[in-house]
């Protein structure tokens, strides 16, 4: 909230420095977010009084004006402004004046005229940044006086953040009281002197659902001048809080909401028909708000109505057809106290914000209204005459909020603060917020008025004795708790373990956004629908990733685009599928180049092999690298002759394998791109390293290379291999496959080497050669392969 | 006699003009060998009249030494010639780079995250994590925060159409951590939130970090020194930390937390906005009726909680300017991790 500080020192000032008062309040849960001179410094700019207004001879945009400024003293202006006219006072610079933005006043000729100063607009004296022409001058000012006086501009803004629950200080009153307990500094409560009526008339105000309004005040006030000018000082204070003036009506509403916390709302009398209704909307009952929207109503929605339509949703925001307007001669003014969920309700469904809902929302002091009321005719009276009547009041008191007491105990003060405060300091920060209390054994019972909603539990008045007190006097304790290690399970891989292996493989971790655009969702996992966001915040995040390749895809273009074509990335993060599953997923990409380009390794684009190469590497992690296989499968997404899927056991835990071709295209990708995804935790299952004997044997090592066919994997060769050696095999690995010239088509050669080993022995010639004849005949018969000669 | 003078400084003139060793053997065969040249002329040694033999004998002997020790000295010389020639022949520069794989590393915002686990759990704490997509329950209700409360609007959320929500902190892991678990807990919990804001200073998504801890007689006093323990292990420097008061409906009393700005010491620069204070934690004790919720005895357990931004944490830690920067994955930029 923005206030002015003069306003706010009519109220309290404090014997402190400015300085001084903004970090007690900061401290103390009132955050100044900044203080601003009201204008930026200037001089020589005095109340003129424009006598004549006449062409410039030479230029049609320019006038020439009389402007008097002191007895018998009256100065030549050129004007530019189109809002000049005689008889207008208006701020003007005189030969010397410093204005704002270091524009400096002499007399200058302008068009072979003489002008002897400068007829000054808002922006020009630094007191808005657009402006529309000159500043208009009440009547009432004096001429030759200064500007900077006249418009008590030695002011500051204080730019003050109040937390939801403190509706009480969203005004210059509630905030003063604040400060007032803050720097125990006596309150200065300006009198508000009730208006007695002057006309009899009244009007009929029912409410039909008092829960939610059970209080109503109203007032009519006859023959008003709907047009007459808002003081200077009134638009002042408004300009400074950040309010638009308006008119002298929707002003005065203003400054009472702003002076005293009330919101309220004025009716053009004329046009309610027969009597004040406040009830909830009939379903699909229709309204055209202030704003120009049209709402359509709810049976939930609170409306102040008349015999035969709705006038206003209650507290939030008033119609267009009853509202006050320059024509208006008659008003009905409205000051309720509105139950702060019933606002919050149309707030909500109608998006709607205002000054007034703001504060309903907030809680508005359930005993102001007729307060209020009388402030706000003496006001309106004041600037726009008229007559007022009677105070109307409806009210129900058993929806009202009552005081409340609140046992608090000395012991859970120090429990939870463990700051030592005595008990008469205790009592005067009570006193000084405003809360009776009586000692008892315990601590205190303590009155709290209905206006501190935020005060309703023990807990509650602890924070205010905190807040108050200071923030800054709580100490810093050590906690000492029993000795207790949490567990350390080597069972399971650590997801940093993961993380700094893949970064040893050149990976570089990347985030990415968990929401996605729908259609590359689509396209990278086009079985699995997508959770879709309500509201999302851009089309280009509309669903929930239903794996993690989308946000590489961004990753990969943003990249590929600023000429780094080299990228391994990982990201390790959730997926979401339509059955709000969020499983945690380890995901990869690769592209471009194996390495980074150097002077003495030849380039080669990555491809399967290297991204399957660093998953097997990184299932050694586990020490359970043998319960993972990988099986050829298909992907939508994915190349459907380099596509894998990765078992553990008999459980698929993840794929891998390349973009397919048509997905590069639509994606408008370059080169190759290999991506992978795991599930996080069933990978990350992991074998405490069980030691077995090392044999002190020689090894003996034997190569086979086969023909066989094409279609015959390397895998089912080891296999048949390793069950025919049993436990003599320790070792075999393929080191060639080649397939071209000298291989009849449609074969390949693959050449593997043994390693054999006896465990208690040393092997001799005999029965490894035997061995391998067994393994020949049997890979022969099972695949039709041939020794290659 | 002089044929033998002769030969020797004949040999001699050879050995130490052979320039390779083959050539050097050949003189040693020439010479030395078994049908070398002094070889045949100790053969003529019978054809001498006895008296003369021991001592031509003699200076065959001297002669055969001195072409032997040539040979040896010119060998060597010949063999170390040979290496040093391999030797500069096989000479490198060194100053080439070294045949690298490139490492990748971990984003900062990981980095940031590993660091506060190890400090939390140097002090017995557990992490954990929860769900991202949450109900209305655990992210606003039992945190104190009722449907029509004013503080939802402090927190834009993201919807789906099923009345569930992407969480927007961390709250529901202490939420679900106190339902289940019976005290005392000291838990932290970091991930990914989310609120619909994205400008300069936002993204829709973001991490936090959520410290818990609940125990008999936790007081605000005991947050305060675990607080001002992580953050001075955290910026590695003890800069004054501030506790003011605030409001969050989960928590009472709240406090935001400030450091003196680590880039100016409190003198007041752009990432202070001149305040000379930097906000970094958001904290307070548990809130009665959060307890309530969960089923916890608020009369014999208090507890603590905290939050912070652990991008902005990161950032400034690591002296990163724009939060945009930290979900862009420009490669360069991460690279610096």
């Amino acid at each position: 909230m923005k206030i002015s500080e003069h306003w706010l020192k009519e109220w309290v000032n404090p014997a402190c420095t400015r300085e001084q008062l903004c970090e007690r309040m900061t401290l103390s849960g009132l955050e100044i977010e900044s203080i601003t001179p009201v204008a930026e410094k200037f001089s020589n700019v005095i109340v003129g009084k424009i006598l004549n207004v006449e062409k410039h001879p030479e230029a049609e945009r320019l006038s020439l004006c009389d402007v008097e400024v002191g007895k018998e003293k009256i100065l030549k202006i050129v004007c530019g402004a189109t809002n000049v006219k005689a008889g207008m006072k208006v701020p003007t610079a005189i030969a010397g004046a410093h204005l704002p933005n270091d524009l400096k006043i002499a007399e200058t000729v302008i068009r072979n005229i003489t002008s002897q100063g400068m007829l000054c607009s808002a922006s020009e004296l630094g007191l808005t940044d657009k402006s529309e022409g000159l500043i208009e001058l009440p009547k009432d000012a004096v001429i030759g006086e200064s500007i900077w006086d006249y418009l008590k501009l030695s002011d500051y803004v204080w730019d003050v953040s109040i937390t939801p629950n403190r509706g009480d200080c969203l005004s210059v009153m509630g905030l003063a009281k604040d400060i007032s307990a803050l720097t125990e500094t006596k309150l200065i409560s300006p009198e508000i002197k009730s208006v007695k009526e002057k006309i009899k008339d009244t009007f009929p105000v029912s409410i039909e659902s008092p829960e939610d309004c059970p209080r109503y005040v109203g007032r009519i006030i006859r023959n008003i001048k709907a047009d007459a000018d808002t003081p200077m000082w009134m638009r002042e204070r408004l300009r400074r809080a950040g309010v638009r003036v308006i008119s002298p009506v929707v002003d005065v509403t203003n400054y009472v909401l702003l002076e005293l916390g009330q919101p309220m709302h004025a009716f053009d009398l004329d046009k309610l028909n027969k009597k004040i209704i406040v009830r909830k909307a009939k379903q699909n009952e229709k309204l055209e708000l202030l704003d120009g929207q049209t709402v359509e109503l709810t049976s939930d929605t609170l409306l102040i109505a008349d015999q035969e339509k709705p006038l206003a949703i209650a507290g939030a925001m008033g119609g267009l057809e009853s509202s006050v307007t320059l024509l208006t001669q008659n008003i009905f003014l409205e000051i309720a106290y509105f139950k702060p969920e019933s606002i919050a309700r149309a707030v909500r469904r109608f998006k709607l914000t205002s000054e007034g809902c703001y504060r309903f929302e907030r809680g508005v002091d359930p005993e102001l209204q007729k307060i209020a009321m009388d402030r706000a005719t003496e006001l309106l009276l004041q600037i726009t005459g008229g007559e007022a009547g009677p105070v109307i009041e409806v009210s129900e008191k058993k929806y009202l909020p009552q005081p409340k007491e609140i046992l608090l105990r000395k012991s859970r003060i120090h429990q939870i603060l463990k700051m030592l405060i005595s008990d008469e300091k205790i009592e005067l920060i009570f006193k000084n917020l405003e809360l009776d209390c009586k000692k008892n054994s315990e601590g205190w019972r303590v009155i709290v008025p209905p206006r501190r909603f935020d005060l309703s539990l023990e807990i509650d008045l602890i924070e205010e004795i905190f807040r108050v007190y200071g923030a800054e006097h709580l100490p810093t304790h050590n906690f000492v708790a029993p000795f207790k290690i949490n567990p350390q399970t080597e069972k399971k891989v650590s997801q940093s373990a993961v993380c700094d292996t893949l970064c040893h493989l050149g990976y570089q971790e990347v985030i990415t956004y968990s929401f996605v655009n729908k259609k590359i969702q689509a396209l990278l996992n086009p079985s699995v629908t997508a959770k879709e966001l309500l509201n999302p915040i851009t089309a280009e995040m509309d669903v929930m990733r239903t794996n993690l390749w989308p946000g590489f895809i961004n990753t990969l273009l943003f990249n590929q685009n600023r000429q780094q074509n080299r990228i391994r990335v990982f990201e390790i993060g959730l997926r979401f599928t339509p059955d709000n599953k969020q499983e945690k997923m380890l995901a990869g990409l690769i592209s471009g180049e194996v390495l980074a380009e150097q002077w003495s390794v030849p380039k080669r684009e990555v491809d399967f092999f290297d991204m399957k190469g660093d998953l097997q590497n990184l299932f050694l992690l586990t020490h359970a690298e043998n319960e993972f296989t990988f099986k050829r499968a298909e992907h939508p997404a994915l190349h459907p002759g380099q596509t894998a899927e990765i078992f553990r056991g008999d459980q698929c835990i993840g794929i891998l394998g390349a973009l397919h071709p048509h997905v590069l295209q639509t994606l408008q990708i370059i080169g190759k791109v290999f991506v992978f995804e795991l599930a996080l935790d069933l990978f990350a299952k992991a074998s405490v390293p069980a030691s077995a004997e090392i044999s002190k044997f020689p090894e003996v090592r034997r190569d086979l290379a086969l023909i066989v066919a094409q279609t015959i994997s390397a895998e089912e060769i080891e296999k048949t291999i390793t069950d025919v050696a049993k436990e003599l095999l320790k070792e075999i690995f393929v080191f060639d496959v080649y397939q071209g010239k000298g291989i009849p088509d449609g074969h390949k050669s693959i050449a593997l080497a043994l390693t054999l080993q006896h465990s208690s022995r040393t092997l001799i010639d005999q029965e490894v050669v035997e061995l391998l004849d067994r393994v020949v005949v049997t890979l022969k018969g099972k695949f039709n392969a041939q020794l290659r000669g | 006699m002089t044929n033998l003078d002769e030969l020797v400084r004949q040999a001699s003139t050879s050995i130490s003009h052979a320039e390779d060793l083959k050539t050097l053997d050949d003189y040693r065969i020439l010479y030395l060998g078994k049908k070398g040249q002094l070889t045949e002329s100790l053969k003529s040694l019978g054809q001498l009249p006895p008296e003369e033999r021991p001592l031509f004998g003699q200076k065959v002997n001297q002669a055969k030494k001195i072409l032997e020790d040539l040979i040896e000295s010119r060998t060597a010389l010949l063999q170390q010639a040979q290496i040093n020639q391999k030797l500069s022949s096989e000479s490198i520069d060194i100053t080439l780079s070294g045949r690298r794989k490139e490492l990748g590393s971990l984003h900062p915002v990981t980095k940031t995250r590993e660091r506060i686990e190890t400090i939390f759990s140097q002090m017995g704490f557990i992490t954990l994590d929860g769900p991202e997509i949450e109900d209305d329950y655990h992210n606003f209700e039992a945190l104190n925060i009722p449907a029509l409360h004013p503080a939802r609007a402090m927190q834009d959320t993201f919807y789906f159409p099923d009345n569930l929500l992407l969480r927007t902190h961390m709250s529901p892991v202490q939420i679900r951590t106190m339902e289940n678990s019976k005290p005392p807990i000291r838990i932290i919990a970091m991930g990914r939130t989310y609120r619909r804001d994205f400008d300069l200073t936002h993204t829709p998504m973001f991490h936090q970090i959520e410290g818990l801890m609940v125990d008999e007689n936790v007081s605000m006093a005991d947050l305060k020194g675990i607080l001002t323990h992580f953050l001075h292990t955290f910026f590695e420097t003890d800069l004054p930390i501030r506790f003011r008061a605030s409001y969050f409906p989960f928590t009472e009393p709240s406090a935001e937390v400030d450091v003196k700005c680590i880039q100016c010491a409190g003198k007041g620069c752009r990432i202070c906005k001149n305040t000379g204070w930097l906000e970094v934690l958001g904290s307070g004790m548990v809130h009665p009726n959060v307890f309530k919720f969960v089923g916890i005895d608020s009369e014999r357990y208090t507890g603590w909680a905290f939050g912070a931004g652990l991008d902005r944490l990161a950032m400034l830690r690591y002296g990163i300017s724009d939060l945009r920067s930290l979900f862009e994955n420009d490669l360069r930029f991460l690279r610096q991790f």
